[in-house]
């Protein structure tokens, strides 16, 4: 899995050619949403009716506002974790599944100790959601670390596991009684995150846009920030600098798939209450896209998590109002990455030819 | 439902014909992505091009009442995505990781997308007819190895033949020859006039086309419907067997046995009622027994020595 066709981390380009890098996310997005308007023409819809049936249901209300927020919370945490990881070029894609058993993990605790004052029963549900998303990151780095094995497959198909695992929890040992519906009981009154006074916005936000440059802080102040950047542009150069790999291969999957873990603490704890089967529309595959849109930059993740988290609160009311289903939104994500991914492959090359 | 049950030679013929039968798509992928391996590109896409192949297929064969027309469309539809990551890998020299995964996402996104808008939301989906089997006289016959063998659709026996072609093309030609040199040591086939960017656009695109027909065989010979996320992980369970395989055609056939089979344990046990394991663990069942056979495959050791590496002209 070596290329030279690196991610940001490996160039060092010069200051007009950087703020050219850092316009192209904002290009790629404006195409992929004018390609987006094309699919929609050809499928006998007016882009222009759809795209405003989406604005308006992204950022008509305030309303739209916070929900875009809310859903912005996950990809955020998941995605500052893999910018980590794949600045490492650590391929996590494993990331749903790590958010499906650190909000296991979180339920199972909160319901093991109901009566916890919120005093511990935050921190509790904090540790208990990075510690399940941690173990499942853990398994595909240490098959990768001591094994060989590639962490891609191995993440991957360990979400269908993790996801299987909390469908069975939820039907049988966890389920409530009460209810028809496979989900768990409801949480105990201190495992709901408090919300912020005169919002919908629970705690979990604030969590989030804290750990943003906190992330930065850890990428470029710190010897594992230092580590994980010569890991990911020369693994051979790391080796030889005396930097235990594998050891560094777990490090970095723990983080990663703790805080996918955390976002599926925020999920149980913030906004369901309860464990549901379906706890994530997919958050753990949207933040790869999210982190890379974000340059594998923390702050590009903040602005990425949220423009995404709109994209899909939008897609819901293009659905309502014109009747375009809400798999358009994935088509648009992916678009966004194939076009980010040509700018700088096209930068690239034009460095090359004027030297 | 007890074990004496599943030991009966019945029950244990018809897992291992079904077996067979649910190896077929997998299988096809995996053949597709040994191709384009061998030759240094290295597509993740599998799972995106199976869905869109799925639903390409689903909607020809609905349209036309013909499934040969189903899995053409697959086919296409797979040359398509093909052609696509051939650009990013080959002309723009990009992260093929993420060019992958990208290919997962639009593939799945445009599938569903197009499945929706087509033919909407309903309780009772669209089915179309299928293949129907196709006994071979007289093999067919044989008592246990008949049935296991020789009562399947045309697809299934296509797939054999397509393992045993790719093999010959693979090892026994020039053709081969070129794909092999241009996956270990790019520089040096380009040196004796080898197309380097030629082969691998190619095997991108052909491989691509392999995992467009799984998809298809998936939804047009197997399912005879369209569902999101049917594709269920097959495409990276391929990418899985391709290790496991150490890129060669005959391996790949043991492994997407050995998921296929794990496969129809897990649809026997549910349709049985099986109560004494929860179904959710024989779900898990393909995709921990994926991972098993992965560690098996061990190292990258066989892996193309240019795997996932641009080639630049020096």
């Amino acid at each position: 899995m070596t290329d030279r066709a690196a991610l940001p981390s490996a160039h060092r380009p010069s200051p007009a050619m950087s703020v050219l890098l850092k316009g192209a996310p904002v290009l790629a997005v404006i195409l992929a949403l004018l390609l987006g308007a094309l699919i929609i023409a050809a499928v006998g819809v007016s882009p222009l009716a759809a795209y405003q049936s989406m604005v308006k249901g992204a950022f008509g209300s305030p309303r739209a506002l916070t929900q875009a927020g809310l859903r912005a919370v996950p990809l955020l945490l998941i995605s500052l974790g893999l910018t980590l990881a794949f600045r490492s070029r650590i391929w996590n894609i494993g990331a749903e599944g790590q958010l499906y058993m650190g909000a296991w993990v979180a339920a199972l605790f909160a319901l093991s100790f109901p009566n916890l004052p919120p005093a511990l029963m935050l921190p509790g549900l904090l540790l208990a959601g990075f510690a399940g998303g941690a173990l499942w990151g853990l398994v595909p780095a240490l098959l990768r670390a001591y094994l060989g094995a590639n962490e891609i497959v191995t993440s991957l198909l360990l979400n269908y596991v993790a996801i299987f695992w909390v469908s069975y929890q939820v039907r049988l040992p966890m389920k409530d009684p009460t209810s028809f519906l496979p989900q768990s009981a409801v949480l105990p009154a201190p495992a709901s995150l408090p919300v912020l006074p005169g919002t919908r916005l629970h705690i979990g936000v604030i969590l989030a846009l804290v750990l943003v440059p906190l992330i930065a802080f850890i990428l470029w102040k710190t010897p594992l920030g230092y580590r994980l950047r010569v890991v990911g542009s020369n693994p051979d150069a790391a080796r030889f600098a005396g930097i235990d790999v594998p050891r560094h291969i777990i490090i970095v999957m723990v983080i990663s798939g703790g805080l996918a873990g955390v976002a599926g603490m925020i999920e149980v704890a913030g906004v369901h209450h309860r464990l549901i089967q379906d706890i994530s529309p997919g958050y753990g595959f949207t933040a790869i896209v999210v982190a890379l849109l974000g340059q594998l930059n923390p702050f590009g993740a903040l602005l990425a998590s949220y423009f995404f988290a709109s994209l899909v609160i939008g897609a819901d009311s293009m659905q309502r109002v014109v009747g375009l289903p809400v798999a358009l939104t994935e088509v648009i994500q992916a678009l966004v990455v194939l076009f980010v991914l040509a700018s700088e492959a096209f930068r690239r090359h034009r460095s090359r030819v004027m030297g | 439902m007890s074990w004496d049950n599943l030991l009966q030679a019945g029950f244990i013929i018809s897992l291992i014909t079904s077996g067979i039968r649910l190896a077929v798509p997998v299988l096809l992928a995996v053949l597709g992505e040994i191709i384009t391996e061998r030759a240094g590109v290295q597509n993740l896409g599998l799972e995106g091009i199976m869905a869109f192949g799925a639903f390409a297929g689903f909607a020809a064969a609905f349209a036309t009442d013909s499934g040969i027309l189903g899995l053409l469309a697959g086919i296409l539809a797979g040359m398509l995505m093909g052609l696509l990551m051939g650009y990013f890998a080959v002309t723009l020299k990009v992260n093929q990781v993420i060019a992958g995964i990208s290919l997962v996402l639009l593939g799945q996104g445009a599938a569903n997308f197009f499945y929706r808008q087509i033919f909407g939301v309903s309780q009772r989906p669209p089915r179309i007819a299928g293949f129907p089997e196709m006994p071979i006289p007289l093999l067919s016959d044989i008592p246990y190895l008949g049935d296991i063998l020789f009562r399947h659709n045309v697809v299934v026996y296509l797939t054999v033949l397509l393992v045993i072609l790719i093999w010959i093309a693979l090892f026994e030609t020039t053709w081969g020859l070129k794909v092999r040199a241009v996956g270990e040591h790019p520089s040096a086939a380009d040196t004796s006039g080898v197309n380097v960017a030629g082969i691998r656009y190619a095997c991108t695109i052909l491989g691509a086309a392999f995992a467009g027909l799984g998809g298809a065989v998936l939804s047009v010979a197997q399912m005879k419907l369209f569902t999101e996320n049917m594709v269920a992980g097959r495409g990276w369970i391929a990418i899985a067997l391709v290790i496991f395989s150490r890129w060669h055609p005959g391996l790949a056939l043991a492994g997407a046995v050995l998921f296929g089979l794990a496969d129809a344990l897990q649809f026997r046990f549910q349709a049985l009622g099986f109560e004494a394991v929860p179904y959710e663990f024989l779900l898990m069942l393909p995709y921990i027994l994926t991972i098993i056979v992965l560690l098996a495959g061990g190292r990258r050791g066989a892996a193309p020595a240019a795997l996932g590496t641009p080639y630049e002209k020096e």
